[in-house]
Order: structure tokens, then sequence, then C-alpha cells
């Protein structure tokens, strides 16, 4: 996994609540058996009409560019598939903003170094007002003070100390997994085996 | 001290914890498919890693393949080399694999409860997020992301923050013509499709007792339709019932002492939830969605709300949109084109029976396509062994192969863009049954009458 530590940059705006893993990459695109080239797909519904002429849409909007994501509460609810983490992560995206984030795809975002920062809707609302306002807007996220920044208005967010860890160096938990084995070869000779 | 059916479950798969409050969780059954399985074997072999315990993974293809001519090679080019691709993994590594044609095969979440896999106690897994549906035998069973499936593939656990707990509890005796679907789609639209975000909920009270332990499955299966990350039912003489004598269960001596064990799975009287609800069984009736979330359920007789609790109206007006419905609408007359049964949801023969039943010496309307696919093999012998399926031709419903199909979208069952479809399976989001796919979610009767009457009705002018 790469590192994250600090990201600077312009932000997308995408208001829209509750948007759920089939938006960020429908299910005819998984497909794939490797997990690159998924950028290509994301929200493709709401990219391009049927004939794949580009609908109205903020990710066609040449206004609003940059590596963070700025989305409504709930961001990420339904299907548990890892390829809306990697859709994002493909197309660019390194922080996704929301007030709510649902369990499955943060968890899925931090094990691909996509950040999810979760702020208070109010916090959010202004910082999709200021994105509006001024697409130029930079937006600071810093990982290991836990805080993000825009126009001189600072927020701190959560994000578990183990996770933060692997985040900073890089660290998969399969790797911290792999090297307890013999821990859970000794659990399963105590454990209730039915 | 008082410990709750998830706490006792939890705390006996606890390997260790580490910083951060995390638990490393064993994990008793790992279920696998042709969708989120192939990064993480390729992630093993790119890291020289082995399957840690084969034995606990079963592996079936079910999302990406048709629902007809399962003995031909698959037609589309990208799901044949998907779900081969799962073959290949699956002969490579030793892992138990039912194939199409193989009398197992299903969707994953079928076979585990059908084939004796899902026994309460314990911890499964799948990359798939209604892995929750085996919580009804008092398991906790969640959805993981592939890195994830990497994760137990290479060390038969995950890293876990624990959930908070939440109860749900509805007594009473139900109305008529409710069944579990209309339960779970009543709780969603009480608490929000966000709602159980950050919990693992346990359902009790008299009228979840009464369930079979299909419609058990139903309530759990939804549970990730309000975040939820699982849902689980306390075990009891209906889930022993169900286990006894299935393909893999606990046989004779080793039985009787695993039904020991699981009778000590469930609430302690004065365990205490982080939250709680409670929901007479009398107010609630047969229901229906109306939005692109399952949160936007009403009761079928009702209408359409003008805002939705905290959602912003922006938000709530683009699903409307999407939807060709309107604020303080009713459905009932809105004429249906295409009705699907099936899905991990509802998709067991207890199910194919409530069709069958409903249908039987009827005609589905002659603008509707209605399609109904088998969660399983065995569902579907079961179905053929009872007749249903020569009931369900006569009533012009295609009765296909088992798989997903078109509660997803992902191979050939699809939806035409506009079209209303009546669907028992769990997502009504945008494009979910196809682009363009107006899903409404309902029970199997609910899609039985309707396929009939060709549009919304009040049920119960139609129930005996």
């Amino acid at each position: 996994m790469e590192k994250v530590v600090k990201v600077i940059s312009s932000a997308v705006p995408l208001a829209n609540e509750d948007i759920d893993t089939d938006q960020i990459i429908p299910a005819r695109f998984l497909k794939a058996t490797s997990r690159e080239g998924f950028g290509d797909n994301l929200f493709r519904d709401w990219r391009y009409n049927n004939d794949n002429s580009k609908k109205d849409f903020v990710l066609n909007d040449s206004t609003y560019a940059g590596s963070i994501l700025v989305a409504g509460k709930n961001f990420g609810c339904g299907s548990s598939r890892e390829h809306a983490a990697w859709a994002l992560y493909d197309y660019g995206f390194r922080v996704v903003v929301s007030s709510f984030f649902a369990d499955i795809f943060k968890g899925n975002a931090l094990n691909n170094g996509l950040l999810p920062v979760q702020v208070s809707e109010e916090y959010l609302q202004g910082l999709l007002a200021a994105v509006k306002a001024d697409p130029s807007t930079e937006v600071q996220v810093d990982l290991e003070s836990q805080e993000i920044e825009f126009n001189g208005k600072k927020a701190t967010f959560e994000v578990n100390p183990y996770k933060k860890v692997c985040l900073i160096n890089g660290y998969d938990d399969i790797d911290y997994l792999v090297s307890i084995k013999e821990e859970i070869t000794a659990f399963e000779a105590s454990a209730i085996t039915i | 001290m008082a410990k709750t059916l998830f706490d006792k479950v939890w705390d006996a798969h606890v390997v260790k914890q580490i910083e951060g409050g995390i638990d490393v969780l064993y994990i008793d059954r790992h279920l696998i498919h042709e969708v989120t399985s192939p990064q993480a074997f390729a992630e093993l072999e790119a890291r020289g890693l082995e399957l840690f315990r084969r034995d606990k993974i079963v592996a079936t293809p079910d999302h990406n393949i048709p629902t007809e001519n399962q003995h031909l090679p698959i037609k589309d080019a990208l799901s044949r080399l998907q779900v081969d691709k799962l073959l290949e993994n699956c002969a490579k590594h030793k892992v138990e694999l039912y194939g199409l044609g193989h009398p197992f095969q299903g969707i994953v979440h079928v076979i585990g409860p059908e084939l004796g896999i899902t026994l309460p106690g314990r911890t499964m897994v799948c990359g798939d997020s209604h892995t929750s549906t085996h919580g009804a035998f008092g398991a906790i069973a969640f959805g993981i992301g592939t890195s994830q499936v990497a994760q137990v593939m290479a060390s038969q656990c995950l890293l876990q923050s624990r959930p908070k707990t939440m109860r749900i509890t509805v007594d009473g005796e139900l109305n008529k013509g409710v069944s579990a679907k209309d339960i779970i789609l009543y709780i969603i639209s009480q608490l929000t499709a966000a709602g159980g975000t950050g919990y693992f909920v346990e359902y009790a009270g008299s009228a979840i007792k009464s369930l079979s332990m299909e419609a058990r499955m139903t309530i759990c299966n939804m549970s990730i339709e309000m975040g939820a990350r699982g849902g689980m039912i306390a075990p009891d003489q209906t889930t022993f019932d169900y286990i006894k004598g299935r393909e893999f269960a606990p046989k004779g001596e080793a039985f009787e002492k695993a039904v020991a064990y699981w009778e000590t799975l469930h609430t302690d009287a004065d365990a205490t939830f982080d939250l709680e609800y409670n929901f007479p069984a009398a107010d609630i009736e047969p229901m229906i969605t109306y939005g692109t979330n399952p949160g936007m359920g009403i009761k079928i007789k009702g209408t359409i709300p003008e805002t939705l609790g905290l959602a912003s109206q922006d938000s709530y007006h683009k699903a409307l949109n999407y939807m060709g419905f309107k604020p303080g609408e009713s459905l009932l007359g809105k004429e249906i084109s295409h009705v699907f049964i099936g899905s991990c949801t509802n998709s067991r023969i207890e199910d194919l029976r409530v069709v069958a039943n409903y249908v039987k010496g009827k005609q589905r309307a002659a603008h509707v396509q209605a399609m109904i696919v088998p969660g399983s093999k065995q569902v579907e012998k079961q179905a053929i062994a009872e007749g249903l399926d020569l009931i369900l031709k006569e009533a012009g419903f295609e009765l296909r192969e088992p798989g997903c199909s078109a509660c997803l979208g992902m191979n050939e069952d699809k939806v035409p863009a506009g079209a209303y479809c009546v669907s028992t399976s769990n997502r009504n989001f945008e494009g979910r049954q196809g682009p363009g796919a107006r899903t409404l979610l309902a029970s199997p009767l609910v899609a039985a009458i309707t396929a009939v009457q060709g549009k919304i009705v009040d049920i119960t002018e139609f129930l005996n």
C-alpha cells in the first residue's frame, strides 16, 4: 500500500447523500480479475449516457479537479465491493471528505490508502459551498495531526491509531496477521470447535 | 458479567487485542465467489503466501453467471473468464468448490445454511455485504472487502474494531399478508439507510421468534441496508430443527453436544445494548419502496412522504425524479412491467411456495415479464419435486436456473431503462437492475400479486 501523510489539493464537490457503491462502480464493471483500471468506470452511469456521450456531471466539468472528493453523508453505503475504493483511487482521489461513511466502504478505503475524512455536517456544507464558490479553494488534509483545513477553517477528524500507523507507513493488515500465525494456531487449539 | 448474544460469540473468537482497541477476530467459515476473490488469490500469490486453512473455505459462482443454459459454456467472454478464474484458483489451492451444474451450487447465502455450513456461534465472512444473512442462526456473519478476503485466506483472521450493539424487538402477532420482508422493510424505513451504521443488530421479540429459519434469514439479510454490519437472532428449537440432518451439520452425539452449547447463545436477561428499538407487530403492513435506497419504503397503501427525515431536499427530489414519482403520491394503480423474484433475500423454497400458491390457476398480466430465479440447485430441485415449476410456468413465469441474476444486473438478466420492476431483492439503488431501471422492493407475495394484476394494488384485498 502507498503511504498517506498529507494531501493538499483543490477538491471535487458531490453533494448527493447516500451515494452507494453501485453508483461509484456499477456491478457490470466488476468482471475484471485484477485491481487496475476501474477509474475509467468510476460513477459510470452519472458520467456517461448509454451511447457513451457525457452527462452533465461534476467529473465532466473541467471547473473542478483535484485529489479530494467532497461528498454528502452516508458515502459508500451498499455493496461491499472493494472495487469502489479501487475506482476512486485509480481515478486519482486520495481523500474522501463526508459527514458520514458506511462501515465496509471505510474499511476498504483504509486498506487501499484512500483516506476517509469524517467531518461535521456543518463543516461539510461549508466546504461544499467554498469549493462551489471558488473551485481553486485549497484543501489541506494532514493525517499526522488529523486535521483538515480550507480558507483558514480547521477541523479535526478521527482515525483509528492502528490504522493511522498503517497508512503513514504503508503497512497492510495482512503483514501483521501473517506474523502472528503461531498465536492463531495456539488459539485454534483452545477454541470452541463446532 | 451479563452478555448479549453478540458478545458471547465475538468474545469466543478474539485471538488477542492490539493497539487502538482492535481485535484479532478468528473466522470459522469463509465463503467465496467469483467476483470478489480473484484479486485476493492474486495478492496471496504476489506475496508468496499459502492458504492458511483451506478446509474452512467454500466456493461457488453466483454473481456473474447466466441463469439459462448453465450446462453450456458462458457466452459473455469476461464473465466466462472470471468464473474460470475461480475454478482455476480453487483447483490450484485445493478449495472446496460447487461449480455450475453441481447439486450444491447456488447463491452463497442460500447454500451456506442449506448445507449446514452456517451454524450458531460461528463467525463467518464473505466478500459480499449480504453475508449478514447467516446471522439468522446466531452466527456473527458480515461482509468484507477483497483485501480482507486475502487476509482471511492468509491467516483465518481479521483485524476488527468491536461494533456497538443494537436490539430491535418486534412483539405481537403479524397482520394478514405481512411477511419477514415487510418486517425488515418497515424497520429500515423507520431507522433509515444509515441508522444501523456502526452497530451489530440483534432481532428479538415474539414476532421474530414465530418466524421460520428462511424468514429469519430474510430479516438478517437486509441488516446491511440500514448500514449495520450484521444482524443476529438467538438460536432456538426452530434453528436446531432446521440444522439437523443437513449435509455438513454435526451428526449424532456431536449434534447433541452442539445443541447444548447453542442453547447458551442468547442475550442474558440483564445484558444491555448501546441502542434499543421496539416495534409493535400490529404497526407493520405490507410494504413497498418508492425511492433509491431501501430506507425509502412505505406501506403499500400509504403515500410518498413530502420530506424524508434529515435527508436534504435535493437528494430526496433527485431520488424521486429518478423513480418518476412525486411527493404525496400513492403508488396504488401504478403499472408495472417487470417482476423479479429471487436474490439472497427471497429465493428460498418457502418464497417459491408463496408465489406458486398465489399464482396457481392464474395468469401474469399480459404486459408483465415475470422472472423467478431459485437461490440454489437444491431449491430448484425441491421446487420441481413439489410441482411448483409447472404451476409457475402455467402462470406465465419464467423459471430460471440459480444465481444472483437481476438483483444486481451483472449478467444479462437486466431491467430496461425507465421500466418499473417489483423485485424481491434487497437494493433499489439507481441502475442496480440495469442502467436506468426503476426498482420497487417488496415481498414475494406482493411481487406475485403485482405480476398477476400488472399494477401495484392493496394486496390485502386479494387475500382469502
